[in-house]
């Protein structure tokens, strides 16, 4: 049976995603994800060239907002939750690296 | 037969082209190769809204922190966006104003993790940008390809604290989210950008454009436009299209200019010496003149783009985009060709883009259509009312004093003097100014008298000045024009002065 | 009692709000140790709110159409000022500062919040087993499941705590607890609900929806949340339609047809076989009943498994320890973010990321994301094609009836519970699970009626014609 995804793939979106996985995670969530995606390979084998995606289950277009203020947050509001503030802000660890 | 290569192409499909032109930056390598500067410019403008892309809070620059924010700014759990009406109203405008296609679009997620954006991805438009297909005009007449421009929402704003504010070696970092969700307006042109001018005066009129047409207010000090340059170099005289470089960190035309210089000289330098330009994002330092590597990511971001769920598309449709183009002010382009037209200026002359770049042109065309010389409207106009206040001068005021200035009532200084204190003081006329300031043409009689008296008095400049050939004729007519207007109390009319001069030398 | 017997109560002054709370509150008190419907109980608000009602009553005030009924609310729709966790860890404790707009309508309608309900994590799941707060149990028979991911809602109408509830379906997470707790349950119409303030698993399916113990009561708890919301830009731009007033309407005439792909293989006889008493119940009372073929619900499964990861591991990715919710502390930020979701979400939550973001990844999106799209277009053309033939479509809710804590580990044998659910969500129609007898066991089977698109009169009007010829079903080991 082919792999339809590999250990390292697995690795791979894990990082993309933010997740740490040790190696019994990886063996487990590796057969897993292979076995789903290999259900999958029903949708996959499909020729559908002709088809068009759906995004919306309807054909909405132009739902606008006029550009007029609604209710904000006061600062301690939108702080409220936060796991750490200073100086009427959200502090967070050293960030490596600039935004890309 | 062996296939061609795949031409590049740009992110809608199209293959690339790149602009030739007469200003073309070349930089000369050690070894004598010669390499040609091939840039594209992005800018994000961001738009002129009362608020945000997808919610309502404000949109305003230099509040205290987190006080412009709602729910959806924060990307709580369970909020929702909704497009705002106005910043789609502001992007159509930008397309009619570039001669672009306003078309039906669709909005992306662009995933991605960073602390300044609360949803972890960024709401944007990929395959389906509002504009394609625009083009911009500079003042030197270079024409640049825009390929699109696209609605996206910016991010909050992240200080860092230790480590001399800088990211590299701060100790932790604070995050403010009122900048986060402003609607920004995505402009990427085409590699036609040729040499730093160009950059500079592409820049320099894309401002114009958005702030004539009140799209955004173009502040680069501000960081309501911000700008990235897409850098490579080619063999001069080459078709080829090398790897290239994205720079940031451009907060000004300057070192817009500057990061251009250097960088398209790193790239030669490393394509003469037969190395590799690497293919990365690099940070301009204003401080040491040159771009560093920004700190390399292990793999190139996957931002797997797909079409935003929480939002419908947008197609304004050809009738509303015919109306949006038709209630555009003038742009500009159009205002240079106008004003060069009543002129008789070329469209690239520097007194018409001035006179443009500083919003006199309609200053300037009414004067002349109230009757004045347009050669010397143009002339006061950039050269003395590119003062305070100059701009204000009722065009009537500016078109009388002109008048007065060609019917030899005012010689060029004393119509200077008059400008300057029509400008001052707006309530008066330039008749009422001369006569206080006692500006009367000399009468060509004690013009004549003051003439004679000065050849009299210079016998030996006199002899050398009708004998002598043009340079020391030209030298001699200073000499004596000074010493006339000297005696006249600078109310001899150069030009009578100079006839003069010509007539009794000739007898 | 009903909800429309208690708002009628209420609203005409001989039933008191406060004591309707009471009642529910005492019975909660008894018996939710052993089902754990609840992520909170919220006695305060509720007395608070049906407090409020008695005095509008009292001051002739119009106290609502939900006036002093009790309701439970899944604890993914955010309730301002109460916490709202999504039974993850990532977000225990967190307060929301606003209220989902579901919320405002019910509590402006006079309803009274009971508390918030367990589900799921993030709402993944069809047995509420993946709730980081422990489990719940199915009221009928507490060594079982009661469904998911909105199993606390199911369970809290079936044990009595209150008679209506929300939830939200995103893949048949209202209808499939529905069926195995014995209680009526709706997924609306996709967009007709606002999905502003209920935390988004897969935003192209989710749709809140209303679970009661009868087909009234959910027409009438609809029918206060759903229309047009501009906080919402995929809401339908139309008010709520007008459902209760149709109930008696009855099925003359009414083209009925029993979908064959569901009726088969994999699908329980006993189940298939109520399936077609109920629509023998239909055809009795004047409705034409036919078979009917909708070929792409089979491939259902394959893209749901593709689309709701992907746009889950994109919903999911605000969870950061940055702004709010549980934060494990590390030297960097990026080391921050991985180590609170990595405490933060369980198993399979990180499983439908993983799946997610590598459908949407470089290099994959064309085969996996892009293929599942349109395979939602087939399937919405394959229900349109039938909808040319019927009014509604009948299937099983589920292939089996509830099974036992702790039955199924494989993940994939767990999704396999919403076969018969998912493709409506994928076309974005209409759909609900109306009880109809039981299993040898006792345990309840649901059956499935199907409408397309804002077509939730006519499936109402045969959801009450089933309703009215379900066997009585024998109280279960648990129930009472």
């Amino acid at each position: 049976m082919p792999a339809h995804i590999s250990r390292d793939d697995v690795a791979h979106v894990a990082k993309l995603a933010r997740l740490s996985l040790d190696d019994a995670e990886l063996d487990t969530f590796t057969a897993q994800l292979g076995a789903i995606l290999e259900h999958a390979e029903d949708v996959e084998a499909l020729d559908l060239a002709d088809v068009p995606p759906t995004s919306h289950p309807f054909d909405l277009v132009n739902v606008l907002r006029p550009d007029r203020p609604g209710t904000t947050l006061t600062p301690d509001a939108a702080l409220a939750g936060a796991p750490q503030a200073e100086a009427g802000r959200f502090r967070v660890p050293t960030i490596l690296g600039e935004a890309p | 037969m062996t296939a061609a290569p795949a031409l590049p192409t740009d992110s809608l499909g199209n293959t690339i082209t790149v602009a030739e032109s007469d200003d073309v930056l070349v930089v000369e390598a050690a070894d004598g190769s010669r390499w040609e500067l091939v840039c594209g410019l992005e800018v994000h403008a961001e738009l002129a809204t009362e608020t945000k892309m997808f919610s309502g809070a404000p949109n305003h620059f230099g509040d205290d922190p987190n006080t412009n924010i709602d729910p959806v700014t924060l990307g709580l759990p369970g909020t929702l966006p909704v497009v705002n009406q106005q910043a789609v109203e502001l992007a159509a405008r930008f397309g009619c104003a570039i001669g672009a296609t306003v078309q039906r679009s669709v909005f992306s997620r662009k995933n991605y993790f960073y602390p300044d954006m609360p949803k972890n991805f960024q709401i944007s438009q990929y395959d389906q940008p509002i504009v394609v297909d625009g083009r911009l005009e500079l003042p030197s007449g270079h024409v640049v390809g825009i390929e699109r421009a696209h609605l996206e929402e910016d991010t909050g704003k992240s200080t860092h604290v230790g480590g001399a504010g800088r990211i590299k070696g701060a100790e932790y970092s604070l995050v403010d989210y009122n900048r986060a969700g402003v609607p920004l307006l995505e402009i990427v042109s085409r590699p036609h950008v040729r040499s730093a001018e160009q950059a500079r005066q592409y820049v320099a009129e894309l401002r114009s454009i958005l702030v004539a047409c009140a799209i955004s207010d173009g502040k680069m000090e501000e960081g309501s436009m911000r700008v990235d340059a897409n850098i490579s170099v080619r063999r001069e005289g080459s078709g080829e299209l090398r790897t290239r470089c994205e720079i940031k960190n451009v907060n000004s035309l300057r070192s817009l200019v500057r990061a251009i210089e250097y960088e398209a000289r790193r790239q030669a330098d490393l394509h003469a010496a037969g190395q590799k330009v690497t293919q990365e994002t690099r940070h301009w330092d204003e401080n040491d003149g040159r771009t560093h590597t920004m700190r390399s990511k292990e793999e190139a971001d996957d931002y797997r783009y797909f079409p935003e769920p929480d939002l419908v598309p947008v197609d304004l449709g050809a009738e509303r985009v015919a109306e949006i183009a038709a209630a555009l002010p003038l742009l500009p382009a159009a205002r240079r060709h106008r004003l060069a037209g009543l002129t008789g200026e070329p469209v690239t002359a520097e007194a018409v883009v001035v006179t443009v770049e500083r919003g006199q042109d309609d200053q300037a065309l009414a004067a002349i259509e109230a009757g004045a010389d347009a050669g010397r409207v143009l002339v006061h106009v950039v050269q003395n009312l590119a003062v305070d206040g100059g701009a204000d001068l009722a065009p009537e005021r500016l078109a009388e004093l002109v008048k007065l200035e060609t019917s030899g009532d005012l010689t060029a200084t004393q119509a200077k003097q008059v400008l300057a204190e029509l400008v001052a003081d707006p309530s008066t006329t330039a008749a009422e100014v001369a006569k206080a300031k006692g500006f009367e043409a000399m009468d060509t009689g004690a013009l004549e008298s003051i003439v004679d008296g000065v050849i009299n008095a210079n016998p030996a400049e006199w002899e050398q000045f009708c004998a002598g050939d043009d340079k020391a004729r030209k030298k001699l007519s200073g000499f004596f024009t000074g010493q006339i207007m000297k005696a006249s109390k600078g109310q001899a009319d150069g030009r009578a002065v100079a006839q003069l001069l010509a007539q009794r030398s000739a007898s | 009692m009903t909800a429309v017997d208690i708002a009628r109560g209420v609203r005409a002054g001989s039933a008191s709000a406060t004591s309707i709370a009471d009642a529910h509150l005492a019975r909660i008190d008894e018996r939710e140790p052993d089902v754990h419907a609840f992520n909170l109980v919220t006695p305060d608000v509720a007395r608070a709110a049906a407090a409020e009602v008695d005095r509008k009553v009292a001051a002739g005030e119009d106290p609502g159409p939900l006036a002093g009924v009790p309701i439970a609310i899944k604890d993914n729709l955010c309730t301002d000022g109460i916490a709202t966790t999504c039974s993850s860890k990532i977000l225990e404790g967190w307060v929301p500062p606003y209220d989902a707009t579901v919320v405002q309508r019910l509590v402006a309608a006079g309803a009274v919040p009971v508390g918030k309900t367990n589900l799921d994590e993030f709402a993944m799941g069809s047995s509420t087993e993946n709730s980081a707060f422990g489990p719940t149990r199915n009221p009928v028979d507490l060594s079982r499941v009661p469904g998911g991911s909105s199993g606390g809602s199911a369970a809290a109408v079936a044990a009595g705590f209150a008679p209506l509830s929300l939830g939200s379906d995103t893949g048949g997470s209202i209808r499939q607890p529905a069926a195995f707790c014995g209680v009526v349950g709706v997924k609306p119409t996709y967009g007709l609900v606002s999905r502003y303030g209920l935390i988004a698993f897969a935003s192209s399916l989710d749709q809140v929806g209303p679970f009661a113990a009868t087909v009234a009561d959910a027409a009438l708890l609809l029918e206060v949340i759903a229309g047009h919301d501009p906080a919402d830009a995929t809401s339908i731009p139309q008010p709520a339609p007008a459902i209760s007033e149709h109930l008696d309407d009855g099925v003359a005439g009414l083209r009925v047809g029993v979908i064959s792909e569901l009726m088969g293989e994999g699908i329980d006889p006993v189940i298939a076989a109520q399936v077609r008493a109920a629509a023998d119940a239909l055809a009795a009372a004047g409705a034409t009943v036919t078979e009917v073929s909708v070929p792409a619900v089979t491939f259902g499964l394959s893209a749901y498994y593709l689309i709701a990861p992907a746009e889950a591991s994109s919903n999911l990715a605000r969870f950061d320890g940055v702004r709010y919710g549980l934060r494990v502390d590390a030297p960097t930020t990026n080391e921050m973010m991985v180590a609170t979701r990595t405490q933060g979400f369980g198993p399979e939550v990180k499983r439908r990321i993983m799946l997610g973001t590598y459908a949407l990844s470089a290099g994959y999106y064309d085969a996996f994301y892009g293929q599942a799209q349109k395979v939602r277009t087939l399937i919405a053309r394959d229900f349109a094609a039938a909808y040319e033939e019927v009014d509604v479509l009948l299937s099983p809710t589920t292939p089996t009836t509830a099974f036992a804590l702790g039955a199924i580990e494989d993940p994939l044998t767990m999704y396999l519970n919403d076969t018969c659910t998912i493709p409506t969500n994928l076309a974005g129609d209409a759909a609900m699970s109306v009880p109809f007898g039981a299993d040898a066991a006792g345990l309840p089977v649901g059956v499935q009626i199907l409408a397309p698109a804002l077509g939730e009169v006519p499936m109402f009007r045969a959801a009450a014609v089933v309703e009215a010829a379900a066997p009585a079903r024998p109280t279960g080991k648990d129930l009472r």
